[in-house]
């Protein structure tokens, strides 16, 4: 996945007690993507992705993959509608997920 | 709640005996060893995942997702206020019903699941077989039991094969999954011919009553309509014809392809003679063996589970007056009952921007309160994501209409255009590629107008989300497929297929139309069909006659196809 992105990158994965979803933040994870580191290069992208994928033996998280994202208005977004449902929540539930501010502790 | 003294009643549906308790019991304790063995790292995620799914636990896009089998769509009303309970306590207080009959939740924590799974063995329901490459939740007629047309109640049959088919230890590990579906009547309401195996309880020349077996149908990448493998099965051997099926399915399916390893591509690679061969020679084998066959004592004992209430008889066959939005709802969502006095009522989770399918924990505890007040203690779920009250007196129907409106959930629309299925789809399926619920929620507000409904008359749209079809876009009169490209939500029409007993593959009509287009494209196929039509014609007879052409010029008028 990582070598068919291009240009801004982050690191996603699900937390595994909760599956909740988690993004890179240095060496750990932070659950709002505003948050969250943004790798401009591939090597920052991959050298991320290596180290999560070496610490999935934590039993922390799970799933880890790096998705492309873009600056829009001088906000990051996601690119795929996906990333972007996933970072706040069901479209047709607005009272559910992230973006009502449903954060699991 | 509708009245708190409402006094929960027992229905006529099958019940736990002391080895099903101790079964599902020893079943969750397993479960909960396997999640705390996860949770501390014993089992890393690949050795955990297969496990999960053999419970029905799927890590979605926001969460965990855990479906609950609901066998055949019978529910009590004891259940139905678990999940209620379920829903309020572990989720986000609401679940949804999907097109396999069952129940899910959407935002179930891995750590809650073993309590989860105690409450639900309480009320002798589980997740079992809900996911992973084995024989599913058996679904079945939503009027089982209460319609006159069956020959019989096909709810002890699909009882049966449900216990011969968990855990069965010879098809636990199928090349795929294996969705088997029971029905009694020539009026197809569980989609017979859509399921790996179907099994329709038919008469013979001399009146005897037996099976007649289908497979090989699927939705997915490759839609099928199933092949009849057995006109006529005797009663006794029926177990021993359907394990004849899946055994040579899962001696003979292709395991190295997982777009190949469903038994509709093994049985339209061989040909559906070979695969007829194929079961008799195995067939024959289990018959000679003897070990597979259905004791008539054993079919009566699980038949009686089902018996048929006591029904009250000099009851009124008249439905009472009650104003002309209730003539309006019994028009679409009543039908006929086999004992006088009574009806079938349908209550369609699909009011006009409604989410299809989804209940909150007051809905369902006010359903429940219905169930046992109006339709002794039972409720059933349906393939098209709706609720029925299987057994309601008619002088009833005005008090059960008031408190459906009271709930947002009084639509007259059962069967109509804005009667929609559709997938969770892309906001909270990790598999999809599209959104299905908005669009369905754009359609039904477009076609919310209840006198264009009727004009248009029966027409079923069908959405997925993705290529996986649990929206069973094939088998819409008009299908929806959501699809991505380059990120973005596309959305292709397909047209004239059907989930009835006249079953077809619809047809795709070409390029995808985008998240705002998709809708005018739907209306525009509508007109071309209100102004085509001749008497009497559903949308599928005026498609079946004149053909796609020119649906398809009326679709793409002034739209940027993709």
């Amino acid at each position: 996945m990582a070598h068919q992105n291009q240009g801004l990158q982050m690191l996603t994965a699900n937390r595994l007690r909760d599956g909740d979803v988690l993004y890179r933040k240095g060496d750990g994870w932070v659950l709002l993507l505003a948050q969250a580191d943004i790798y401009p290069d591939q090597a920052g992208a991959d050298a991320a992705l290596a180290a999560a994928t070496a610490e999935l033996a934590r039993n922390e998280f799970v799933a880890p993959y790096l998705f492309e994202v873009r600056e829009v208005n001088g906000k990051i977004v996601p690119v795929k509608e996906r990333e972007i449902i996933r970072a706040a929540g069901p479209t047709v539930h607005p009272h559910t997920g992230k973006q009502a501010g449903q954060l699991n502790a | 709640m509708l009245n708190t003294l409402v006094k929960a009643v027992a229905p006529n549906m099958y019940r736990y005996d002391e080895f099903d308790a101790q079964f599902v019991g020893e079943r969750v304790n397993q479960f909960a060893g396997q999640v705390a063995r996860r949770l501390s790292g014993e089992l890393t995620e690949d050795q955990f995942k297969p496990l999960r799914l053999m419970n029905g636990l799927y890590l979605q896009l926001h969460a965990y997702m855990l479906r609950i089998a609901v066998p055949y769509g019978t529910l009590s009303s004891k259940q139905m206020r678990k999940l209620a309970h379920i829903a309020r306590t572990y989720d986000k207080n609401f679940g949804h019903f999907t097109t396999r009959t069952n129940l899910q939740f959407n935002w179930i924590k891995l750590v809650d699941v073993p309590k989860i799974l105690r409450e639900l063995a309480d009320v002798e329901m589980h997740c079992i077989q809900t996911s992973g490459n084995c024989v599913r939740n058996v679904t079945s007629d939503q009027f089982a039991g209460a319609t006159d047309e069956e020959i019989e109640d096909p709810r002890p049959l699909a009882e049966i094969i449900r216990q011969w088919s968990s855990l069965h230890p010879e098809f636990v590990f199928l090349a795929r999954k294996f969705k088997i579906a029971v029905g009694a009547t020539e009026t197809d309401r569980a989609a017979l011919q859509w399921h790996d195996m179907a099994v329709q309880i038919v008469k013979n020349a001399q009146g005897r009553v037996g099976y007649k077996v289908m497979a090989g149908g699927g939705m997915g990448r490759t839609p099928y309509i199933a092949h009849v493998m057995s006109e006529f099965v005797e009663r006794e051997d029926i177990l021993a014809y359907l394990e004849a099926v899946l055994r040579v399915y899962n001696q003979d399916s292709r395991r190295d392809n997982i777009h190949k390893q469903r038994i509709k591509i093994l049985i339209n690679a061989i040909g559906p003679e070979e695969m007829r061969r194929r079961v008799q020679r195995e067939f024959e084998e289990l018959k000679r063996m003897g070990t597979l066959q259905l004791p008539r004592e054993e079919l009566d004992r699980i038949t009686a589970y089902f018996a048929a209430p006591k029904f009250e008889p000099g009851l009124s066959d008249i439905i009472p007056d009650a104003g002309p939005d209730f003539a309006d709802w019994v028009k679409t969502n009543v039908h006929k009952h086999k004992a006088p006095g009574y009806a079938i009522a349908t209550i369609t989770l699909k009011t006009p921007g409604q989410v299809p399918g989804d209940a909150t924990s007051e809905q369902m505890d006010t359903i429940a309160d219905l169930m046992d007040q109006f339709s002794l203690g039972e409720v059933r779920v349906t393939h098209e994501q709706n609720l029925v009250l299987p057994h309601v007196r008619k002088r009833d129907l005005p008090a059960i209409y008031a408190k459906l409106r009271e709930l947002d959930f009084a639509s007259p629309n059962a069967g109509l255009i804005t009667d929609i299925i559709a997938c969770p789809g892309l906001d909270y399926c990790d598999l999809a590629n599209a959104r299905s619920i908005p669009i369905a929620q754009k359609l039904a507000k477009r076609f919310e107008n209840l006198t264009r409904q009727h004009q248009i008359g029966e027409l079923k749209i069908k959405i997925s989300g993705c290529i996986n079809a649990c929206g069973h876009h094939h088998a819409g009169h008009i299908g929806i497929l959501g699809v991505d490209k380059k990120g973005v939500e596309f959305y292709q029409l397909v047209l004239g297929g059907s989930g009835a007993e006249d079953a077809s593959v619809g047809t795709i009509m070409g390029p995808g139309f985008g998240e705002h287009e998709i809708a005018d494209a739907v209306e525009r196929v509508v007109d071309v069909y209100l102004a085509e039509r001749k008497d009497g014609e559903r949308f599928l007879d005026t498609y079946r006659r004149i053909g796609m052409e020119k649906f398809k010029a009326a679709a793409y008028q002034g739209a940027a196809a993709a």
